[in-house]
């Protein structure tokens, strides 16, 4: 990808800026729910911690590092399979813990 | 009342905000752009997805200074919280002699670390050095150049020297702020010194003790400085760390994709392990 001498050391590609674009939404996204319902969501979940909307989303994103390193060290390099996973992974954080 | 809500103050923290911007999360992002690419430099890449990351993690070299890297964490917290507790304990809490140890104790954290590498050097140094030489003096086989276990009994013993002290500080300052009404009400309860240490100090100092061990844990597991200073990761390859091969793999060797990936593999486990540790500590304190 090519791009002006100020950002080209960064060495941009369209993954990554996809994948940062993903993190800047959800953002976002977080701060217009906590707009919309302020006090972020705390509760006790089941593993015995009291979270915030903010907290999950934070076990959410590394927690789903931690499953595509695993599914790449262990498995192979298609990614398809860990997406799911962390997906589902990030819906039951979101849900229960 | 009705309380008024200003959300201008958000604005003061621009500056803040930028500044992190600039020094780590754009540094960050570059890092993540090269990890999943390939560069013969001249600002020119070519992709390579998640190949790097593959290579890393079934990489032995990667385990093996992984392994130390962890092994040398444990070793320092193991040693240094319980020791900076027991100093802490043992100063005096009032009277001339305060300041002295304060100041004693805050010496060496004065020292930039490329410097305390160089004094555990020369001290170390199995012919000149103080130490090196007086071990041999006493009948020991005592050279940290060539033999690993000396090597790695000189980087623990100056890091221990190096970070002791900012236990001991730590402590020290949770230590003074417990109130005197909880030492009298243990004295007309009678209670022995064991009881104010496990019932009165060791709970109150719970918050300074999660500080102290996750700045120590972040430090030892980030280390590079005085060890690179010191060993340059030998003898052979017994001290290098995940920072120094992540070092040797990124400025010595310049292949800048695949130290792209190990930096991020080890982000994700500092991060991790910080994580789980304040959270386990925060839950005990809730309890």
């Amino acid at each position: 990808m090519e791009g002006t001498d100020l950002i080209s050391w960064m060495a941009w590609t369209w993954p990554t800026a996809c994948f940062f674009g993903f993190i800047l939404l959800c953002l976002i996204g977080m701060s217009v729910w906590e707009y919309a319902a302020p006090g972020g969501g705390a509760r006790h979940g089941i593993l015995g911690l009291d979270t915030t909307r903010g907290d999950r989303l934070f076990i959410s994103l590394l927690g789903s590092a931690f499953i595509f390193l695993a599914w790449i060290g262990l498995v192979n390099t298609t990614l398809w399979a860990p997406l799911v996973i962390a997906l589902v992974y990030a819906g039951v954080v979101f849900r229960w813990v | 009342m009705n309380k008024t809500v200003n959300q201008k103050a958000w604005f003061l923290v621009l500056p803040v905000f930028l500044f992190v911007a600039f020094n780590a999360i754009i540094p960050l992002m570059t890092v993540v752009n090269y990890s999943v690419q390939e560069t013969f430099g001249n600002n020119i890449f070519s992709w390579s997805g998640v190949q790097w990351f593959q290579d890393t993690l079934q990489s032995d070299r990667f385990h093996a200074s992984l392994g130390r890297q962890l092994m040398f964490t444990a070793i320092i917290l193991a040693i240094e919280i319980p020791l900076g507790l027991a100093i802490a304990l043992a100063m005096p809490r009032k009277g001339p002699w305060v300041s002295v140890c304060l100041v004693l104790m805050a010496l060496p954290l004065l020292i930039p670390w490329n410097v305390v590498g160089s004094m555990w050097n020369v001290f170390a140094l199995p012919e000149i050095g103080l130490m090196g030489r007086g071990l041999n003096a006493l009948g020991f086989d005592f050279n940290y150049t060539r033999q690993p276990g000396d090597a790695w009994f000189t980087i623990v013993l100056m890091d221990v020297w190096h970070w002791t002290s900012l236990v001991v500080l730590l402590c020290y300052a949770g230590l003074v702020a417990i109130p005197n009404d909880y030492y009298q009400a243990a004295k007309i309860d009678g209670a022995s010194a064991w009881a104010v240490f496990r019932f009165i100090q060791l709970p109150k100092l719970k918050r300074v003790l999660t500080i102290a061990i996750l700045l120590r844990f972040m430090d030892s597991f980030m280390i590079y400085t005085e060890v690179q200073v010191l060993t340059g990761g030998g003898p052979g390859s017994s001290t290098t760390f995940l920072s120094i091969d992540l070092f040797k793999v990124a400025l010595g060797q310049f292949d800048l994709g695949p130290a792209g990936a190990m930096s991020i593999i080890y982000f994700l486990i500092i991060l991790a392990m910080s994580w789980v540790f304040y959270t386990l500590m925060m839950r005990n304190e809730a309890k």
